[in-house]
């Protein structure tokens, strides 16, 4: 496969992924606003922290609300990592590499884009809670397209790398952020206020049936292990990261050349020091010390999925 | 079992109140009855309600833009995509006729290939004073870096997509020959497909040829064109990029024939081979269907500016290493003057008189020539000959005489730069405009493929429909539309089946 659409095909897929999550945290923050008795805790900067360009935010917004979070994170088409902006580049990424996916594919792609980009134009949304909703089935839907139109060959396995690699990602700057804010309220451990907290970081990675089903009542250690560990939940950091895994592994076999395969020693080195921790150990450790290591192990995989596939110069 | 059927034109029929004006018409005859070959397709609409009809023509239009068989608008920041606009109505032409086009299209590769070799080697036809030397050394198109060049074969032409028109006896004429890099194929593929998923019993009642094997004959094409010497050729598309109007073109040949869509940074050569940057590491590349521009194709020997080709590619092409397709320095053969000189190729080369005739095209640089234009500005069509794509163009009986002395101003300038031809009476098809039929100027592009043993002309072609009442520009940058084209089979011959 040539390089640059083996690239274009990873990211086109973390692109699609990354609108995803955005969307996922915003729809739950909108619901949670719902439930909760005002000036209790204000649900809004976290989001901007979680993006990780807090500063970017700030020189556009005075304040942090409903809307103007919204705006930011999901139809800022000046912001590259807005919801727009990442469906417009995944679109952008599908259409260099056309001729390499599904047909079906690239127009679930082309919807999805048109989807949010017609909402943008039609903003203030009537029903931010319809919009999430509705995003969040289209990007079901994509991936339900996408795993079972295509080949499950090279391309795809650069697809599904890419999609669990920025999965991980998001799912651990979310718990991050939302640990880090939730935390210093100890007083409210076990009260109605925390479990809805708690409840509603596990419905932004549709955990919240899954993890009560398991657990029952809302346990702080059990929630981060859930999030971190559930090696058969498959929004949780060790599914994905034994998915990548699994599919870097994939390209390595398929591949000739003997200098490949630093990528899959990066995330297979990774997958075992996760299967070796426990929640105890992390959260001794610190939370967001044991996010920061990920973060930059994660890192290093992309730098050495250029080097071992794409080379290109950036 | 045929049988003449009548033709049931009621009230409330569609083409109950059709007129031809005048002019000829693709579909009808002067008295409103079906040409050969078309007496079940006019059946067929007529029993067709026209408020059926648009609605089916939307679907068709909303399907493509789905499907994102789009063009991208140029001089447009946000780079809007469009579709071209699809009528319904499809063109028809007789076998008997598609017979005498097929054989003039042949003939016409044959002597622009011949045209070619000789002008990048000894250049006997302009010793033998048939063209001008100084037309060849002024063409823009004309590249002395290919001189010498001597692609496999002799073919320069692989692809060619010739623009024909019909006056209004409904004679062919050669408008243009496309010699570079042709496009519309793709519409040609995609309307057919469309037409048979929302109208399956027009195509079981008539007998329509086909046109899906135009990919795996390209592909066979190309296989064979490669340097010879390669048992397996590995061939590639080479595209300018998604910023290229024809783009979607470029991913769906590459797409349909399984091959391996490139840009030029996905290219290197290394000992004057070619090769394509792999997840594998480098890999050998033997044929190209390029459809970057001459001058684009790299950047040591032409536009040092090009990012969109790969230096060294013409070393390795001289090299004998790697094909192209089309061959660099065609536009020489389609250049508006040189297209006058056609006739006398035909009968220089191949000893044969024209079977489909040029437009009778007056060439500035011929001081006659040049003095008849310049008294007859209202009468004719002026073109300038570096300009294409429907613009550079004078419709002087359209134009004020404002624009006509501004031309004229041109001409005197630049003499070499302009040629004329008479206005056609354009032939016209009838096309659905709001909820009713109405005449508008059609042309026809057919494609052909030169290959080894053999030239192959796909049945049919796209039709391009002028949308605008009485517009003559076909163009789909100047609100041009398309038309699915069926050429009706002989017994005996393959049909497309619904």
């Amino acid at each position: 496969m040539l390089s640059r659409v083996a690239e274009s095909i990873y990211w086109m897929s973390r692109q699609v992924e990354r609108a995803e999550n955005t969307a996922r945290f915003l729809e739950v923050t909108h619901n949670l606003t719902l439930d909760q008795p005002e000036d209790q805790i204000d649900h809004w900067v976290p989001l901007i922290e979680a993006s990780g360009d807090k500063a970017l935010f700030e020189a556009k917004h005075k304040t942090a609300n409903s809307e103007t979070v919204t705006q930011f994170l999901a139809f800022d088409s000046s912001y590259s990592n807005s919801m727009l902006s990442s469906l417009r580049q995944a679109r952008t990424n599908a259409r260099g590499v056309r001729e390499s996916l599904s047909s079906e594919t690239f127009e679930q792609l082309n919807d999805f884009y048109r989807f949010v980009a017609d909402a943008a134009k039609a903003q203030p949304l009537d029903s931010p809670n319809d919009f999430f909703d509705a995003v969040r089935r289209i990007a079901l839907q994509w991936t339900g397209v996408l795993d079972s139109t295509m080949s499950h060959d090279i391309g795809w396995q650069f697809a599904n790398a890419g999609r669990l690699i920025e999965r991980a990602d998001k799912t651990s700057r979310v718990l991050d952020v939302k640990y880090f804010n939730l935390l210093p309220r100890l007083d409210d451990v076990g009260t109605a206020v925390d479990d809805l907290q708690w409840s509603a970081l596990l419905s932004a990675i549709s955990g919240f049936e899954a993890y009560r089903r398991e657990h029952h009542l809302v346990d702080i250690e059990k929630v981060v292990g859930f999030f971190l560990f559930k090696r058969s939940f498959p929004r949780s950091i060790l599914y994905s990261i034994t998915g990548a895994a699994a599919s870097l592994r994939e390209i390595s076999d398929m591949s000739k050349a003997s200098s490949h395969g630093k990528a899959t020693q990066v995330i297979v080195k990774l997958q075992h020091r996760l299967q070796e921790t426990s929640v105890k150990e992390v959260l001794a450790g610190g939370m967001h010390h044991f996010v920061d290591v990920l973060q930059t192990e994660l890192n290093q995989i992309g730098e050495a999925l250029n080097q071992d596939y794409f080379h290109s110069a950036t | 079992m045929e049988s003449q059927t009548q033709l049931q034109v009621g009230p409330g029929a569609v083409l109950h109140d059709y007129q031809t004006d005048g002019f000829f018409d693709e579909l009808v005859d002067q008295h409103g009855q079906p040409r050969t070959d078309a007496e079940k397709l006019v059946n067929l609409i007529n029993r067709i309600p026209p408020a059926e009809l648009v609605r089916r023509q939307d679907a068709i239009e909303r399907s493509l833009y789905q499907m994102g068989i789009t063009f991208t608008v140029y001089n447009d920041s946000e780079g809007t995509e469009k579709i071209m606009p699809f009528d319904i109505i499809p063109r028809i032409i007789s076998s008997v006729l598609w017979h005498h086009v097929d054989a003039g299209l042949k003939q016409r590769i044959k002597a622009l290939n011949c045209f070619l070799s000789d002008i990048y080697s000894k250049q006997q036809i302009v010793k033998d004073g048939i063209i001008p030397q100084e037309l060849i050394d002024t063409a823009p198109t004309f590249l002395p870096e290919c001189m010498g060049l001597r692609p496999f074969n002799d073919v320069w032409c692989h692809i060619t997509g010739t623009d024909l028109v019909r006056d209004d006896s409904g004679a062919f004429y050669v408008l243009e020959d496309n010699l570079r890099c042709p496009s519309g194929v793709s519409y040609v593929l995609q309307n057919r497909q469309v037409m048979k998923k929302n109208f399956p019993q027009i195509f079981r009642a008539s007998k329509v040829r086909p046109v899906n094997d135009y990919p795996a004959r390209l592909y066979q094409m190309l296989c064979e064109m490669a340097p010879p010497q390669i048992e397996q050729p590995t061939v590639v598309v080479l595209t300018p990029g998604i910023y290229n109007s024809a783009y979607y073109e470029h991913s769906f040949l590459a797409q349909q024939m399984g091959v391996e869509l490139v840009e030029g940074r996905d290219l290197v050569v290394e000992n004057d081979t070619v090769f394509m940057k792999t997840t594998d590491g480098l890999q050998r590349v033997d044929m190209i269907y390029r459809r970057v521009d001459d001058t684009f194709l790299d950047p040591e020997l032409f536009r040092k500016d090009s990012v969109l080709g790969v230096s060294g590619l013409m070393k390795a092409y001289r090299a004998g290493n790697v094909s192209l397709a089309n061959a660099p320095g065609t536009g020489i053969a389609d250049d508006k003057v040189i297209y006058a000189y056609v006739p006398q190729m035909i009968r220089y080369y191949l000893n044969e008189e024209q079977i489909l005739p040029n437009v009778p095209t007056h060439v500035c640089f011929r001081e006659d020539d040049r003095r008849y234009v310049l008294e007859h500005m209202d009468q004719l069509v002026v073109k300038a000959a570096s300009e294409s794509g429907g613009y550079g163009i004078l419709i002087g009986p359209h134009a004020t005489q404002e624009e006509r002395d501004q031309f004229a101003d041109r001409i005197k300038k630049d003499p070499r730069n302009f040629v004329a031809q008479p206005t056609l009476s354009l032939s016209r098809a009838p096309t659905m405009i709001g909820d009713s039929l109405k005449g508008r100027h059609v042309d026809l592009r057919p494609y052909i493929l030169c290959g080894r043993d053999d030239v192959w002309v796909l049945p049919g072609g796209l039709t391009r429909v002028a949308l605008r009442k009485g517009s003559l520009v076909v163009n789909s940058s100047q609100g041009g539309g398309s038309k699915d084209t069926w050429v009706a089979a002989e017994p005996g011959q393959t049909v497309a089946g619904a």
